[in-house]
This record gives C-alpha cells, sequence and structure tokens, in this order.
C-alpha cells in the first residue's frame, strides 16, 4: 500500500500514469472525511490529492471562486464571507454522521439525548471547552470531495444542488490524460457540460486538480418560522403550502419528536414534539414580510414559533449535518423522492427501531435504521419500487456495504450507458474502482 | 462550412428507408417529396441550407426507439428537431440522414403542483408550459427570446438561457428528469419529480448536447412560484465603463436583479427608433435592471440600486410605476435583434459570454474590429451573466460582406476567450462554432469529449457534423499509449 501526495496537477498526471503502467488502480482521497462512504474500493494505492490545496482566484464581483480539490471547506467559506459571500448549495459536513475525521469531532461521542453544548459554532471552528479537552481538530470536508459526492444541505430546495454550481474543473482522467471542460462563467454552453458528470461521480472518472464554481451573496438576515406537533403527512402539506408560495423558502423539513428532542437548539430540543421548519432569508424587510405570510398561512396548521438569526442557522446547520442520527452505529439512508411520497416512502422503508427526518419539503428521506447484515436494503428498495427517487446507503459497516447495493441499482440500458461512461474516461478503471457500481 | 461527406450507398438505399420508415410511423409520419423537404431545409441559422434525404416525424417513444434501431442497423444518420429555432445551426439537415422531427410529442403529461413540477413531452413551446401553470401562480422560469416558438425538447438540447439567468438559472438548472432514447433503440428514464438524478448526472450532460448524444421524449421541469411584483428601471450612462461599474456594485452589494440588461448606443438608437420605448438617446449604455420579489424587498432594492447608480455617474433615471411602464422598458430590448434588422439588410448575432468587468475592454476592441471590417455592430448584453451579443450589420448582397461579417464574428469570439470567456452562453455550437472550438479548447479536452459522445453513439450517427471540428473514429479514439512509468515524484514523502 503506497499513499502517494501530489503537490500539482502535473505529478498527478504522472501519478495516474503510474498506475496505469502498474495496472494498479487509485483509491482517491483529500481529507478522507467521505472514506466510509460509497462501496468499499480495492485499490492497492492511495492517491491523496489534499496537498492540492489553495484558492486561486476569488473575484467577488464576478461571483467566482476557483480552489484545487484539496481545499479545506472551511477555507473557501472563511473567504467567501469575508465578502458576505457563500456556497449557496450549503455543502455539508457528514464527517461527524460516518464517524470519520470531522471539524467538531467531540459530536461523535455526545449519546443520543443529550444535546450538544454548543450548537452554534461554525465548521473548522471549536468551542474553547472543546479545544482543551480534544486533539487538534483534523480539517473538514474538501471542496474536492463535496463536489466528488455531490453534496448540497437545506437550501438545495431553492439554491440548487453543488452540480448547479460548478462551473468547470481541471482533471486528469484515467486515461492519465490532463483535460478541462466549462469555464469561468455561468453562461456557457459550449461543449458538453461535463462538469455535471463529474459531480457525483466520487472520484470514478477523474481526478480534480482545479475547480471553479459560482458563488452568491450570503443573506443579510434569516429566520426560521416552527410549526409543532404535526405528523409526517401533515408536515409535507403544511411545507408544500409554504412551498408554493413565492417567499422563496430557503429551507423546509420535518425532525419527528424523538429527532427533536435531539437538537443542540433550546427552541427546538425543548418543544416535546415533532418540529416542522420553514427558513426565510434575504434583506431583512423582506424578511419580516414573508414570515409574516407564512405564519399567516400556516396558523391553522398547528402550534407556530419562530427562530431567530443564530438559533436558525444552528438548527439548520444540524438538518444539513444528519446531526440527529450522528451518535450511536445505526444504519443511515439517504433518498431522495418525489416531496409528496416521502412520508410514505418513510413509513414503508422503516420499520421497527426505525427513525427518519425528512428534508426538501418532504423530497430528501434522511433514515436511521437498526444495524443489519443486508442495511435493510431489500425494505428500502421495495418503497421505492414504482416511485421516482432513489436511495444511497450512507452510513453501514464496510462488509455490509460490500455486500449491498450502496447505490440505487440500474435499468439495464442505464448500467450500459454508465458502464461505456466509465470506459471513456477510465477503462482501465484505475480511479476508485466499484466505488459506485461494481465493475464501474 | 464542410458537412461529412454524404453516403452516395445510403442516398441509393432511400426508397428501402422510406419504406422502413413508413412501416414503423404509419399515416403523414414519413415525408418524401421535396417542396415538403424545403420546410426542414435550414434552421434559424438560415445561411445554411441543406435538403434531408427524408424527415420522419413520430409520434411515440416506441416509434423513435424503432426508427432509431433501424438507423443503427442499416448505418443510416439522424438529426434530431424541435420547432427549428436553433440559432447555431444544430438542426441543420444531412443529405443522406434522416431528419427526425419532434413535433408532434406536443402534449403537457402532467401538471404536479405538490411537486412543483411538470412532466411534459419535448414538442411542448417554452411558453405553453408557463401557460398550463400560470392559473395556479406558477411560470417556468428559463425564458429565451424565442419562447413562443421554440421547444421545451430544443431547450434542454441547447440549454437555453434567456433574460433571468443569472437569479433563476439557465434551462439545465431547471430540468428534474428525462426520458431518451439512444442511438441503438435503448429507451432510458433518468431523474424524475425528485431532486439530483442518481448516479452518474446524465440529466446535466443531455443539457446542451446539441443532439448528439440521444433524442429527447420525455422531459420533467420544475416551476417556480411567480414573484408578488416585478419593477424595472432604466438607467443611461455618459460611459460604457460607468455602466459597467455600476453592474459590478450591484452584484458586489449583494443584490441579484432579476434581469440586468445593457445596450450600446447604436444598439439604443436602433431599439428607440423601432418601438420608441422613450430611452434616453444622449448616453452611451443604457441599463434595465428589473427587480422581483415582495413589494417590500422590491422597494427596498430599488432604493439601494438607484443610490448605486448615482454614485456611478447614471445621466438618467427611471423606474417604472406600473406592469404596462415596466414592459415598455423591456420592449426596446427584447426588439432590438429585428431593431437591428433595420439599420441594414443583414444582420449576424454573436453570442460569447466574457467575466463582466472585462466589457468595457471587449467593446472598445470590438469597435476597433468594426472599422477594420468595415461593419456596423450593434451589442446587447446579458450583463448579469456576462452574456454578451453583438450585432454585426452587412448586406449578403454586396458581394464579399458575408464572409466579412464570419470573419468579424470569429475575431470577436477569440476575443471573448482570450479575456476568460466562452464561444458561446446560450446559442450552442452547432455549426456555426464549430470550426472554433480549438480556440477554447486543446486536443485532449476535445477528446474526452469525443469519447462521451463515443459512449452513446459509437458509429457517430447522431448529428454528426455539429460540435466537433474533427471527427475520429470511436475505436481510434479508444486507444491508450501506456509507457512503462517509474514511481512518479520519488523524492516527495509517502506513507
Amino acid at each position: 500500500m503506497t499513499s502517494l501526495k501530489p503537490g500539482t496537477a502535473e505529478q498527478v498526471r504522472d501519478a495516474v500514469r503510474w498506475a496505469l503502467s502498474e495496472e494498479a488502480p487509485l483509491t482517491v482521497v483529500a481529507a478522507g472525511t467521505k472514506r466510509a462512504l460509497g462501496r468499499p474500493v480495492q485499490a492497492r494505492h492511495t492517491l491523496d490529492v489534499s496537498g492540492l490545496a489553495g484558492i486561486d482566484l476569488y473575484e467577488p464581483e464576478e461571483l467566482v471562486v476557483s480552489a484545487a480539490p484539496g481545499t479545506p471547506l472551511a477555507e473557501i467559506e472563511a473567504a467567501l464571507a469575508g465578502h458576505n459571500q457563500q456556497l449557496a448549495f450549503e455543502p455539508p459536513d457528514l464527517g461527524p454522521l460516518l464517524g470519520a475525521a470531522s471539524a467538531e469531532p467531540e459530536r461523535a461521542a455526545v449519546p443520543p439525548d443529550t444535546p450538544p453544548s454548543a450548537p452554534g459554532r461554525g465548521r473548522g471552528r471549536k468551542t474553547k471547552a472543546g479545544a482543551a479537552a480534544a486533539p487538534p481538530a483534523p480539517p473538514g470536508p474538501t471542496l474536492g470531495g463535496i463536489v466528488a459526492c455531490n453534496l448540497s444541505g437545506p437550501r438545495r430546495i431553492k439554491a440548487g444542488a453543488a452540480r448547479d454550481h460548478l462551473l468547470g474543473l481541471e482533471g486528469v482522467s484515467g486515461r492519465g490524460d490532463a483535460f478541462k471542460t466549462g469555464g469561468r462563467v455561468f453562461k456557457n454552453v459550449t461543449g458538453y457540460d461535463l462538469s455535471k458528470l463529474m459531480t457525483g461521480s466520487y472520484g470514478t472518472l477523474a481526478v480534480f486538480t482545479r475547480l471553479t464554481l459560482k458563488v452568491l451573496p450570503r443573506p443579510e438576515l434569516e429566520r426560521t418560522v416552527l410549526l409543532l406537533g404535526l405528523d409526517d403527512a401533515a408536515a409535507v402539506r403544511a411545507l408544500t403550502a409554504a412551498l408554493q408560495t413565492p417567499c422563496e423558502v430557503a429551507g423546509a423539513a420535518h425532525l419527528p419528536a424523538a429527532a427533536a428532542a435531539r437538537s443542540g437548539v433550546p427552541e427546538v430540543a425543548g418543544a416535546g414534539a415533532a418540529v416542522t421548519a420553514i427558513r426565510v432569508e434575504g434583506f431583512g424587510p423582506s424578511v419580516a414580510y414573508r414570515c409574516d405570510r407564512l405564519m399567516d398561512l400556516l396558523r391553522g396548521a398547528g402550534e407556530l414559533d419562530e427562530l431567530d438569526s443564530d438559533a436558525s442557522a444552528a438548527f439548520w446547520r444540524e438538518v444539513r449535518d444528519v446531526h440527529p442520527f450522528v451518535a450511536g452505529d445505526r444504519t443511515v439512508w439517504r433518498l431522495s423522492v418525489a416531496p409528496s411520497d416521502g412520508p410514505a416512502v418513510a413509513a414503508a422503508a422503516g420499520g421497527d427501531g426505525a427513525e427518519h427526518i425528512l428534508d426538501w419539503g418532504g423530497g430528501l428521506v434522511w433514515l436511521a435504521l437498526p444495524p443489519a447484515d443486508d442495511a435493510g436494503a431489500g425494505r428500502v428498495r421495495a418503497a421505492l419500487a414504482g416511485r421516482d427517487g432513489h436511495a444511497t446507503l450512507i452510513r453501514a459497516p464496510e462488509p455490509v456495504r460490500a455486500a449491498v447495493e450502496v447505490f440505487q441499482p440500474q435499468a439495464a440500458p442505464l448500467a450500459a450507458l454508465t458502464a461505456r461512461l466509465k470506459d471513456s474516461f477510465d477503462p482501465r478503471r484505475i480511479l476508485n474502482p466499484g466505488r459506485m457500481y461494481a465493475g464501474v | 462550412m464542410l458537412m461529412p461527406p454524404p453516403d452516395r450507398a445510403v442516398i441509393d438505399r432511400r426508397e428501402e428507408i422510406i419504406a422502413a420508415m413508413r412501416a414503423i410511423v404509419p399515416g403523414e409520419g414519413v415525408i418524401v417529396e421535396e417542396p415538403e423537404l424545403r420546410a426542414y431545409e435550414s434552421d434559424g441559422l438560415t445561411a445554411y441550407r441543406n435538403l434531408p434525404l427524408i424527415v420522419v416525424l413520430p409520434g411515440t417513444t416506441a416509434q423513435v426507439s424503432r426508427v432509431l434501431r433501424y438507423c443503427h442497423d442499416h448505418h443510416v444518420k439522424v438529426v434530431p428537431r424541435g420547432a427549428g429555432t436553433s440559432l447555431s445551426g444544430g438542426a441543420l439537415p444531412l443529405a443522406d440522414g434522416i431528419l427526425l422531427g419532434l413535433g408532434k410529442f406536443n402534449r403537457i403529461l402532467e401538471v404536479d403542483l405538490p411537486n412543483r413540477c411538470v412532466r411534459t413531452q419535448p414538442g411542448v413551446t417554452n411558453l405553453a408550459v408557463t401557460a398550463a401553470v400560470l392559473h395556479a401562480g406558477f411560470y417556468y422560469a428559463p425564458d429565451p427570446s424565442s419562447q413562443i416558438a421554440c421547444t421545451i425538447g430544443g431547450n434542454v438540447a441547447e440549454n437555453a438561457g434567456g433574460v433571468h439567468c443569472l437569479k433563476y438559472g439557465l434551462t439545465t438548472n431547471n430540468v428534474l428528469g428525462l426520458e431518451m432514447v439512444l442511438m441503438n433503440g435503448d429507451v432510458v428514464r433518468v431523474g424524475g419529480r425528485h431532486l439530483d438524478s442518481e448516479a452518474y448526472d446524465l440529466v446535466g450532460l443531455m443539457n446542451g448536447s446539441e443532439g448528439l448524444l440521444g433524442v429527447i421524449t420525455e422531459v420533467t421541469v420544475r416551476i417556480l412560484p411567480k414573484p408578488e411584483t416585478a419593477r424595472a428601471m432604466l438607467v443611461g450612462f455618459p460611459t460604457l465603463a460607468d455602466a459597467g461599474d455600476c453592474v459590478a456594485r450591484i452584484i458586489g452589494s449583494g443584490i441579484l436583479p432579476g434581469g440586468l440588461e445593457m445596450m450600446d448606443r447604436p444598439a439604443i438608437h436602433a431599439a428607440e427608433d423601432f418601438v420608441h420605448a422613450g430611452y434616453p438617446l444622449d448616453v452611451e449604455a443604457l441599463l434595465i435592471c428589473e427587480l422581483d420579489g415582495p413589494e417590500a424587498e422590491v422597494d427596498h432594492l430599488i432604493r439601494r440600486v438607484e443610490a448605486i447608480a448615482r454614485d456611478c455617474n447614471a445621466a438618467t433615471l427611471r423606474v417604472s410605476e406600473s406592469d404596462e411602464e415596466r414592459a415598455r422598458f423591456w420592449a426596446g430590448r427584447k426588439a432590438a435583434f429585428p431593431a437591428a434588422g433595420r439599420l441594414a439588410p443583414d444582420y449576424y448575432c454573436m453570442d460569447g459570454t466574457i467575466p463582466r468587468r472585462k466589457l468595457p475592454e471587449v467593446l472598445t476592441r470590438i469597435a476597433e474590429m468594426s472599422k477594420h471590417y468595415g461593419l456596423g455592430v450593434a451589442n446587447v448584453f446579458h450583463a448579469g451573466d456576462g452574456n454578451l451579443h453583438p450585432l454585426i450589420l452587412y448586406d449578403a448582397n454586396q458581394p464579399g460582406q458575408l464572409e466579412r461579417a464570419e470573419e468579424f464574428g470569429s475575431d470577436i469570439l477569440r476575443l471573448c476567450v482570450e479575456v476568460g470567456g466562452v464561444l458561446t452562453g446560450e446559442h450552442g455550437v452547432g455549426v456555426e462554432k464549430r470550426d472554433l472550438m480549438e480556440v477554447q479548447f486543446n486536443e485532449l479536452d476535445l477528446n474526452q469529449q469525443q469519447r462521451v459522445k463515443c459512449a452513446f453513439d459509437p458509429e457517430s450517427l447522431l448529428n454528426p457534423g455539429k460540435m466537433f471540428p474533427k471527427l475520429h473514429r470511436c475505436a481510434e479514439m479508444g486507444r491508450m499509449h501506456i509507457h512503462r512509468g517509474q514511481m512518479p515524484f520519488p523524492d516527495i514523502p509517502r506513507f
């Protein structure tokens, strides 16, 4: 087992060419916070791109940032925050959930019933108490990892996914060719949009060496309207009603009572009931108006409450990082479905000892199941039969992820096309082979 | 413009192909007579014309699958076509190829308001999608200026834009799912009413693939609640630099206007002469800034943009007080292309994108080129997203002018790439910009793109001759040269 740690794009290319000549597949990693996500990769060597780090272009007025793949997300977010900008797709930190290196390692040790002590802190910044007790925080997720997995947070419903914000990239294919695609401007239809294909390809097509993303203004203000005590169906009805208004809802989630009780946000943890949350953000007068309008709309649906900016930010970070399911060793699935199907799919896929939370207005189901040899895959897959959507096994022990399909099984023509696309970038199966599908 | 040489053997089999197509698509779905074929000889890029071998108008996905399967097995080329409004020749027919029209796919299949999406056949027009949901307070955001005629299938193939892209995205950001037929006849469904398609993002890849990868037979788009209100501002500036500065400062201050358009002096005058929108005529640049959202937000932002504009030396500034007035502000901009048509017998519309701050430099250099080529130019600019449309004025009846206009256009696009931009922002590569692709991409970049094409269509039967300057055989593209390598960068610590 060799770990190659290139420091330049040319060295990445040389490493891939060397692996090709050795016929030795590579596991591609940066910070490694998501190594436990996907099927286990059987590779002799590791290609660690964390040495390719740093922002090399940031032009706030052009709404664009370029950085190397190993750049910590925290570094990019800090630079953008300095100009009141952000990555609008709200990239999550799944490190704690996956039990890997994380910016907030103490979270993994929190038992289910104990709210963490300081929910308001940001990614990569530790509280004084935590810093004294824990070893130095390992870096959180990197830009490359976020793009490779197409991970987006609650704002996905309004702002789009990681794939909607990647403008272009440079990378090295599994053929050992350095290539570029896209550009640094938003409106661009020159050639195939390979950036989309790369986003969410889990490093199976190319190794990124430079990523260019669109950035957007950070909202001046955010507030969250809470509805208490709704069941799943009523919650999704309320979220749908909110999303059908022009209030530009930027977060629409539902935490059943048990999940809500684990929140570090006092208003949520202390509700003693299920919590349905609707986030509104933007300019001051507009946020106030839209919150009022939503509260008028939902007055009959249940008991109303409201989170101020700080509590709101802390709450949505928890939703983003699936905080309610971090503790323990339960199997965790992520299902993307039509929002109106969320409650029924969650019920059908769950069962005894199961728990779920809903995000994206009902369209994103996070499901926690008691550990099992098959990860409950049969039941989860069956729940999606005949419906639009897909399920991904996010957390399970390695032998389980080797034994069951981690990603949504594909119909034969689509599976064949997927394999041909892999061929077109990586015919010798050098890059993260089998991470998504066997043989791909 | 050099298209792949027609395959004589295929043309000789025309009768046989007609019979096969009639067996798949009954009734009047197979067009073979020359007068009727004429209607399909070009798309919106009318400088290029070509009669197709025949036209086939299937009505079902199963028919599309059988047509493509036949063409795959019998090595017949296929050019897909929506409404034929492409400005880059994406639907230019081939003499030895079937033109596959999707016009019969004209039904909206499902309006799903709870899930805020519409499932539609590809031949439905862009505007018809909005019309189907307007009653419930929704609309479909991408609004290319041809929206009354262009179809959703074509919008996906070209990743169509419009004037609201900065805030609401291009087609690719608004499409949730597709059904498509591959050249081998395989029917593939990707995405759907849920967010983010599974595995490799083929929905994203299909957007802007210009009909080279598959034939789209169904599209699911997301729809948005209509903003409560919208107001437009009309701001004139003494220099283009001032206007550019104003755009940068609006965006830098955290405001994302629903629309942000700029016109230069020739474009302002042409538009004003044509529609009498009330544009100021003594300014060098005109900005239309539309803000949408709740009234409280729009009023708040209008005040902020007003302050920025005055700080940037705005010479004139008006804010629309009614929807009629807002429509009038837009009328000139929306009529800019036909208005340019009154300045000269012909005009050639370019479509590069540049980093916004390069605008003054780019317009100065375009003015120099205009002198060099002896052809006038008017510029309209999607200032929010950097997409520049220079309209080159010429007279096709004057010998040499068309060629000069094309050279001028190529120089403009080279300039766009030189300053960090791209060849095309929303019109597509097609045949028009095919031979300029090497300005933006090197051989390795283009080879990787062509390998993706090979994954979908290894015989290159689907819309060949578009997008790529050179056609390589897939077998040749697939070859790999592996050199016995040494352990790379041995001086770097590994562990």
